[in-house]
């Protein structure tokens, strides 16, 4: 397993010769190619005035897509689907659901 | 005594790697926040197997492999005799600090993985399973299964003239597996994430099988926006339809007592799966829970 503080996307390079298809229906773990950036209709947006870092969206977020950042968080946009749970969550409102394209 | 474990996690105790990640489950999918935040808990170390079901949809595709520890997809009626292969292929391998974990569906463990759960549990294999409950066979489109609640709309339970949804109680798996002896038992939901860590830990550290039902909302199939997911799993311990309780040494502990209950009606109202319901129909299900919780209270230890 590679350790993977936050993930990166590695590009797919599609097979051309025999060799080059695994063998049997194994393959590597904690490959990405992709996120799901694109599913986004909306996106949170966090005010670290109001975060006390409680982390309750960290714990929330189906997607780890919530990543603690010294004592508060970040949102890792590429994994996001703007499922909108972590605003749900934050009890301080520090967080809010803004239209990804105005 | 709420899910007590030797090493007390807490959100900021978790490793910073995440497990599960870059899933194409649905937004605001509970069972993929379950599997990922119980493999917070068991680590890199962690084996896992997924039969059918949503997790091995969303988590398997090739070349894109969502877990990154180690994991394979067994039959949909095999998890618990697949993770009893995985527990002798390590012991036969000395790795002692794996900690193997299956992750099944409800319909994967309450209907077509029983089996082989009651053979594991029989063995006392030492293994975690996870059933993230969203109460149906949601991967092929919410079909009613064994975990299915009374009066739940499914496309094979569905609400018409002569049908009212789906029409048995749901089967109780926790006290199924209390039943056959197992070592640990536990219920938890994704509303409550402190209590589930927990229990994963305790779970994962029993020697012997251990067993937790996380109570994993479906927005698809319930009907919820995608932003419910976590508050109506807390609801439903709130209002008393979902126990949060634990099985350990042949004793049933009671973690949350709410106390008094909230009401039940606008909990299942804003489900779309129970809006038909009236208002006979939410009386019967509180009755229910009535009963339900009479017994607990009058057995359960606190």
């Amino acid at each position: 397993m590679i350790p993977m503080p936050r993930p990166i996307f590695q590009k797919y390079v599609a097979p051309i010769r025999a060799e080059d298809y695994p063998i049997g229906t194994v393959a590597e773990s904690g490959v990405l190619l992709s996120g799901s950036a694109d599913w986004r209709r909306e996106r949170p947006v966090f005010n670290a005035d109001l975060c006390t870092g409680c982390l309750k969206c960290y714990l929330a977020c189906p997607d780890g897509a919530v990543v603690r950042e010294g004592k508060k968080v970040v949102l890792d946009e590429r994994f996001c689907k703007g499922c909108g749970i972590c605003a749900v969550e934050c009890r301080l409102k520090a967080i809010r659901m803004a239209a990804e394209r105005e | 005594m709420s899910g007590s474990s030797k090493t007390p996690i807490s959100p900021r105790s978790l490793p910073e790697e995440e497990f599960f990640i870059g899933h194409k489950a649905c937004a605001g999918c509970g069972g993929s926040l379950a599997v990922r935040l119980a493999l917070k808990v068991t680590g890199p170390r962690s084996l896992v197997a997924v039969p059918a079901g949503c997790m091995s949809a969303v988590g398997f595709l090739y070349p894109q492999m969502s877990f990154s520890c180690n994991a394979i997809i067994s039959t949909f009626a095999g998890t618990a005799s697949m993770l009893s292969g995985m527990a002798a292929g390590a012991r036969a391998l000395g790795w002692r600090d794996v900690k193997v974990v299956g992750f099944a569906g409800d319909g994967g463990t309450a209907d077509i993985g029983l089996q082989a759960l009651s053979g594991a549990i029989d063995r006392r294999e030492r293994i975690l399973y996870i059933c993230y409950d969203n109460e149906g066979y949601m991967n092929t489109g919410v079909q009613k299964s064994g975990l299915t609640p009374p009066g739940a709309r499914t496309t094979t339970t569905p609400v018409g003239s002569t049908m009212r949804g789906s029409s048995g109680p749901k089967k109780n798996m926790f006290e199924i597996v209390a039943a056959n002896g197992i070592a640990y038992a536990a219920t938890a939901s994704v509303g409550y994430p402190q209590d589930y860590l927990d229990k994963v830990a305790r779970a994962a550290s029993v020697d012997g099988t251990a067993y937790i039902q996380v109570l994993s909302p479906c927005p698809t199939g319930w009907g919820v926006p995608s932003h419910e997911t976590t508050r109506i799993a807390r609801e439903a311990v709130d209002c008393g339809l979902w126990v949060l309780g634990e099985y350990a040494d042949g004793k049933h502990i009671l973690n949350r007592d709410p106390g008094t209950f909230a009401p039940a009606a606008e909990h299942l109202r804003t489900q779309g799966r129970f809006k038909h319901l009236t208002d006979e129909d939410v009386a019967r299900v509180e009755r229910d829970r009535d009963e339900q919780w009479k017994k607990i209270r009058d057995h359960w230890l606190r």
